[in-house]
């Protein structure tokens, strides 16, 4: 990303001096020294004890037949041990089905569900205490894999999917059939600060609960329902989370539950700091899916007809698996037209930890499904893979999806993946790959240019709301909250920049406040990249409330219109020439006693979707990208290296490009991760072995492309009327690099012309060898 | 004898004389000091989160070396200069790593933060001129981020570390020297009582009597390995002995038959000696762990920890090294290789130390080979460690040593493919073909969460292949994925 990029994309969008600029993230200093408080980081109050959860080491799933704790109990510095039946409340930590018990009693489905936790006046006293227990189980053979739960027919919700047409029958008279099956693994988190929450008991039975959640609301409502109290006597705040990528959506929750139900035992403020061990082993994953795609195609390989079947592993319970796959469906289409289509989803119940949302909430492993079609057109019938996809995009008259919403802005993929193709020089490689792969055997490149289209907004209706609170003081200083929650996005600071622009004052005069569900109330979680979408708008509202009451004042007391009045660099322009200070305002404002606190609520508009019938309009608009990348493996080894990547961007009007290409940057190399190194390894007795980053091999600096060239589309702004028109960026760059992927397929098809590749992803060293062993002799994906 | 350990910290001299054998660094400064700029990430050495940086006298000057604190014992620091995040700020305020972070936006969620500070804090005083990308990737491959995609990090590097030295700490580095020079004493350290303690001899005959005496003492070298057993599986271990003050253990040098590194020597050292011999050492070392863990970690404890997916020993194997053992009952050495019995098993006596490795040079017909195959690039335990030693008169083979890690109980050679590979041309492929099949019957790798049984099979064969079509040099072809081992006049080296 250079510079002057930058430059050029604030100049295009700057609506204020402070929306569209570059600003550093609100935190980046206390980053840097140090000082940015995480829960962990707080000062313990005189008292405070340690959580640690306990489970079952060996076994996946079957009767506990015996529970002793009894050496737990006697461990040294152990100051309670807390089961099932010590619950106050209901026994579940579940986001809606109640299919999530805090702690088991009976019998266990997944490894790693808890059976008790142990409060010590240390942490290592209470990991060390956890050891002691004994328990015993009646093993049963667990159901690990996909293909596991498919044979045993077990789910943890209904199929669902999504029809036009009579795509059997339509393909069968197709000049061309392709048809591949791969596997697509899932993904941890590994956000760099691990699950953690830290509970302090009050009077009244209230609770204060310091937890690291995209979710606040979500772990009041589980606190209370834990603890058997009023939401109202719960509290949840949150500053800043070291990361969360959805891992802390639904699944912080049982941590702020053990560690209230501690504090509530014991009196004590109690903290609960998973170990990085446990926070994989216990917490869900992104879904992995086994895939299907049959397609029947003219002879320039336009399709005609679709067939796609996405089984995805869910595990034990349900979680927020109803919405991930469904979003898994939505974008099985991807930028691409499937005149006929059938799309089947199966949520798989497994005997694992139960997966969750993940930076693209199923989106990514539908979209990949339709890039691994396009790829497989592409190589049966000789054509090169970017034509065949454009050849297929959304375009007038065929931009019905298959789940009816129209896309509007067609011409936009379009052109942005014209501008890539241009700058990126795709033609140009593309032979200069050839030629390589001509002179060399051990050696084959590979390369790849893939465009993203994700829906912008919450499937779940309901949850596209939000609200803020802002405050004038009578110093002129302004407080700003909201129901949004940092993970390192750069969401408070994106809002404070709107609420600086919409309160006419200087970004610096803005405070920005943790989150607190006693501040706003009944939140929607940080995710679907809604964030500032949704929190930017609800805390413009609010900013717009005290502005309009304060120019009625000022309209009033010095007797011009309001027009004539402006807020401006923290002061207010009155006719263009009298000047008033924003504290002389507020000042001035509060002694004839107008009030200068407002709270704002903003819902989606247009947005409506009838899940039964398959009907209406999910998203408020798209969010669009594409990336082009070039590969090298090694076909004696298996081994690959990315070597070049260009990124093109759509992020509608900017509203800070720096944090913009931060969000690109960082999930393209994240979404790498997953379709390369990062492998899920379960054994045969249901137990995850990669549980540390010692065995789970998230990228490193090294892993990423000497050459990364990423750019923001110039945009002339998004039709739909969003915050400053802007676009969602949080989850869209994950799935740019999927291109990565389609050039490593790329490079293994060049070694046998018109046979598909077997490569499943993660496109491991090992499963890249594989797809060339298997390619040389012929044998199909 | 010191019953205290002592370090520098922010210009002060720190005593501490109470403190559990196992104490971690990480520990003491968030739960004692209450310094909590420096984050736990993993507690293994596995993200760089917890990345302090140590001030150590090598020949008389200072070096900035970056440690991870979660499985460094708190006693190693003792005669060191402790420099965490919270240093940094000086009264012309951000640390000039610290300011191009912020201005280049290298910081998102901020956790993985204090640990590139404080790993970039050594790279500025590395102060290598002419810094590249790739430079600075090695670097901080031992630092995890999950948020940024690391681009605006290396970016940020690249323009702190462009303007040469300038910090606080360079300005008082003679007198940070002369303060750590004071600290230097002959005196062995014991903390702690004799049940449990804290014991740093400073020489081979303290070290050995007190061995002697205590033979279910664990020792300690780099503890990149002990460190885990604390952290992760909460092993009490009451009586740890620290090599790492014994004189002369960590001592390195070369003479005409090869070179002799002390056990105690770090891998950032041994390798400074190494890549004498062939340059795929050093590509291979510069891939063990991490910037992090090669500070730390050493020679002696790769070898002494008898693992079978260590990276040092089937390089040292296939170029002959040998080891040599001390105990207070006298020394004795033996071939590395007889080193290794089987799993868990090693040619070690129940108070004998691992004091030295010699390592032959090559001959002039003698050929070498390395490759360490992982998941991941960086920082990742091989699936397949694989060393190749040919020694080709006139394009024939005239003896081969063959040793691979990861493939079983122990490092291990492959001695029928070694067999079969003599007498072979390099010329033809076509004689290859027995030692080729040879390799994969003679093996049977294990399947685990790193690679298949047949994956590993599949790579044994394919390095063999690699290392043939290198030596034999028969085409210009590439034959790595990243760098390319080269023939070049006056030696090999790779790009
Ligand atoms: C993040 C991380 C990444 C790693 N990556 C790699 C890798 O890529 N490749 C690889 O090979 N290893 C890797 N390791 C393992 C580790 O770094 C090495 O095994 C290291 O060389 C051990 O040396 P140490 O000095 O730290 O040993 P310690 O932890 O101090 O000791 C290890 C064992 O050896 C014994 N011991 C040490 N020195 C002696 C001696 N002189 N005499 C007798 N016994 C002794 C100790 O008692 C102990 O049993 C990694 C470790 C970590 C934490
Ligand atoms: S905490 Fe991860 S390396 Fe120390
Ligand atoms: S900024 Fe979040 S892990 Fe690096």
């Amino acid at each position: 990303m250079s510079a002057d990029l930058l430059e050029k994309t604030e100049a295009g969008t700057s609506t204020s001096q402070v929306v569209g600029k570059s600003y550093k993230h609100d935190s980046a200093e206390k980053h840097v020294s140090g000082t940015a408080t995480y829960i962990d980081d707080m000062i313990e109050p005189y008292g405070t004890l340690h959580v640690a959860p306990g489970y079952v080491l060996h076994e996946a799933c079957g009767r506990l037949t015996t529970i002793d704790l009894s050496a737990v109990r006697a461990a040294p510095g152990v100051v309670a041990v807390l089961e099932a039946a010590d619950i106050p409340g209901v026994n579940d930590c579940s986001p809606a089905m109640g299919d999530d018990p805090v702690f088991v009693s009976d019998r266990i489905a997944f490894h790693g569900q808890l059976v008790f936790l142990v409060v010590a006046e240390s942490r290592l006293q209470a990991r060390k205490a956890v050891q002691l227990a004994r328990i015993e189980v009646e093993a049963e053979t667990p159901l690990v894999s996909v293909a596991d739960a498919l044979k045993a027919e077990q789910k943890v919700l209904p199929d669902y999917e999504f029809r036009r047409g009579a795509p059997e029958a339509t393909m069968e008279r197709s000049a061309h059939t392709v048809k591949s099956s791969f596997a697509l693994g899932g993904q941890e988190h590994f956000y760099l600060e691990g699950q953690m929450a830290f509970a302090v008991p009050g009077e009244d039975g209230d609770m204060l609960v310091h937890s690291s959640t995209q979710h606040p609301t979500e772990v009041q409502h589980t606190v209370a329902k834990v603890l058997g109290v009023d939401e109202a006597a719960v509290t949840v705040e949150v500053r800043r989370m070291g990361g969360a990528f959805g891992g802390k959506e639904s699944q912080a929750n049982q941590w702020a539950a053990l560690a209230a139900l501690a504090a509530n035992a014991t009196g004590r403020p109690c903290k609960c700091r998973l170990d990085r061990d446990d926070d994989m082993i216990l917490t869900g994953k992104r879904h992995d899916f086994l895939v299907d795609v049959e397609a029947g195609c003219d002879a320039a390989g336009k399709i005609e007809a679709v067939q796609i079947n996405l089984n995805s592993r869910c595990g034990h319970s349900a979680d927020l698996s109803l919405g991930i796959n469904d979003r898994a469906m939505f974008h099985a289409d991807n930028s691409y037209f499937y005149p006929e289509v059938l799309i089947r989803s199966k949520r798989l119940k497994t005997n694992t930890v139960s997966n969750t949302a993940f930076r693209g909430f199923g989106g990514p492993q539908g979209m990949f499904a339709a890039e691994r079609l396009m790829d497989a057109i592409a190589i049966k019938m000789g054509q090169d893979p970017l034509d065949v996809r454009k050849a297929n995009f959304y375009r007038e008259g065929e931009n019905t999806t298959p789940y009816g919403q129209s896309v509007d802005e067609h011409d936009v993929l379009a052109a942005l993946v014209d501008e890539l193709e241009e700058s990126s020089e795709y033609r140009v490689r593309r032979k200069a790959v050839d030629a390589f792969n001509a002179e060399n055997t051990i050696l084959k490149k590979g390369i790849a240019l893939t465009p993203v289209k994700f829906g912008i907004s919450f499937t779940l209706t309901h949850l596209n709301q939000a609200g803020a609170l802002v405050h004038l003081y009578r110093d002129g200083s302004v407080h700003l909250n909201h129901g949004g929650t940092e993970m390192g996005q750069g969401l408070y600071q994106k809002v404070a920049q709107i609420a600086a622009t919409e309160m006419g004052v200087r970004l610096e005069k803005v405070k920005i406040t943790a989150t607190n569900t006693s501040k706003v109330a009944n939140t929607s979680p940080t995710a679907a990249s809604s964030g500032t979408d949704l929190n930017g708008m609800a805390a413009a509202i609010a900013c717009r409330e005290i502005v309009g009451r304060l120019k009625t004042f000022v309209a009033q007391q010095f007797e011009v219109s309001e027009d004539d009045i402006e807020l401006v660099d923290d002061q207010m322009l009155i006719c263009g020439k009298q000047k008033l200070s924003i504290k002389e305002l507020a000042q001035l404002a509060y002694e004839h006693r107008i009030h200068l606190s407002s709270s704002g609520f903003y819902k989606t508009p247009k947005i409506i979707w009838d899940r039964e019938r398959v009907k209406g309009r999910p998203f408020l608009y798209f969010s669009y990208g594409a990336s082009c990348s070039e590969v090298v493996i090694d076909t004696l080894t298996g081994e690959m290296k990315v070597e070049r990547v260009d990124v093109l961007h759509d992020v509608g009007k900017s509203l800070n490009p720096a944090l913009d290409i931060g969000q690109i940057e960082g999930g393209f190399v994240q979404g790498m991760g997953w379709l390369t190194t990062e492998e899920l390894w379960f054994d045969d007795a249901g137990r995850l072995r990669t549980h540390a980053p010692s065995t789970y091999k998230i990228p490193t600096a090294t892993d990423v492309p000497e050459i990364f060239n990423v750019a923001l589309y110039e945009s002339d702004g998004n039709p739909e009327p969003t915050i400053y028109r802007s676009k969602a960026v949080g989850e869209p760059p994950l799935m740019l690099p999927i291109s990565v992927f389609c050039a490593i397929n790329d490079a293994v098809a060049s070694l046998n012309k018109g046979v598909l590749p077997t490569l499943d992803a993660p496109a491991t060293p090992e499963a890249i060898l594989k797809a060339v062993k298997a390619i040389k002799v012929g044998e199909e994906g | 004898m010191r019953t205290a350990i002592r370090f520098l910290r922010k210009g002060q001299i720190v005593e501490l004389d109470r403190f559990e054998p196992t104490t971690t660094l990480l520990d003491y400064l968030r739960l004692s000091e209450r310094s909590t700029g420096t984050k736990e990430g993993c507690g293994e050495g596995d993200c760089g989160a917890c990345t302090i940086a140590l001030g150590r006298l090598r020949d008389g000057k200072l070096i900035y070396e970056p440690v991870n604190s979660c499985i460094l014992l708190l006693g190693q620091i003792d005669g060191c200069e402790l420099v965490t995040v919270e240093d940094l700020e000086g009264p012309d305020g951000l640390h000039p790593v610290q300011k191009a972070l912020v201005e280049l936006h290298g910081s998102q969620c901020g956790f993985c933060t204090p640990g590139f500070v404080m790993n970039l804090f050594t790279l500025y005083h590395a102060n290598t001129p002419g810094l590249t990308r790739q430079d600075v990737n090695t670097w901080i491959a031992g630092n995890l981020c999950r948020c940024t995609g690391y681009r605006p990090i290396v970016d940020a590097a690249l323009e702190a570390c462009r303007d040469g030295l300038n910090d606080v700490f360079a300005a008082r580095a003679m007198e940070t020297e002369s303060k750590l020079a004071a600290l230097q004493d002959a005196q062995d350290i014991h903390v702690g009582d004799d049940e449990r303690f804290f014991f740093a001899p400073s020489s081979f005959q303290r070290l050995l009597e007190t061995y002697g005496e205590h033979p279910e003492a664990t020792l300690v070298s780099g503890s990149t390995d002990v460190g885990l057993w604390v952290t992760k599986h909460l092993r009490d271990l009451p009586k740890v002995i620290f090599l790492g003050r014994v004189n002369g253990l960590s001592t390195c040098y070369e003479d005409e038959q090869g070179i002799r590194l002390g056990a105690g020597a770090s891998y950032a050292v041994a390798e400074q000696f190494l890549k004498s011999i062939d340059p795929d050492l050093e590509v291979v070392i510069s891939r063990i762990g991490s910037k992090q863990v090669r500070a730390s970690g050493t020679v002696g404890g790769n070898i002494a920890n008898g693992s079978p997916i260590g990276d040092m020993p089937p390089m040292l194997i296939a170029l002959g090294a040998e080891i040599e053992l001390q105990s207070n009952r006298g020394r004795r050495t033996l071939p590395l290789e007889s080193f290794f019995i089987d799993y868990g098993k090693q040619d070690i006596a129940e108070n004998e130390v691992l004091t030295s490795i010699s390592v032959p040079r090559l001959s002039a017909d003698e050929q070498f080979r390395a490759y360490k195959i992982t998941k991941r690039f960086d920082q990742d335990i091989s699936a397949v460690m694989a060393a190749f030693c040919l020694t080709v008169k006139d394009g024939v083979v005239e003896r081969a040593r063959m040793a691979f890690g990861g493939v079983a109980g122990i490092p291990k050679r492959a001695s029928s493919a070694e067999a079969a590979l003599v007498g072979s041309s390099l010329e033809d492929p076509g004689s290859w073909q027995d030692a080729l099949n040879a390799i994969e019957s003679e093996l049977v790798p294990l399947t685990d969460m790193r690679a298949s049984s047949t994956y590993r099979r599949d790579i044994v064969r394919g390095l063999l292949e690699k290392a043939l079509l290198e030596i034999s040099a028969s085409s210009s072809q590439k034959t790595r994925v990243h760098g390319q081992r080269e023939l070049v006049e006056g030696g090999a080296h790779v790009s």
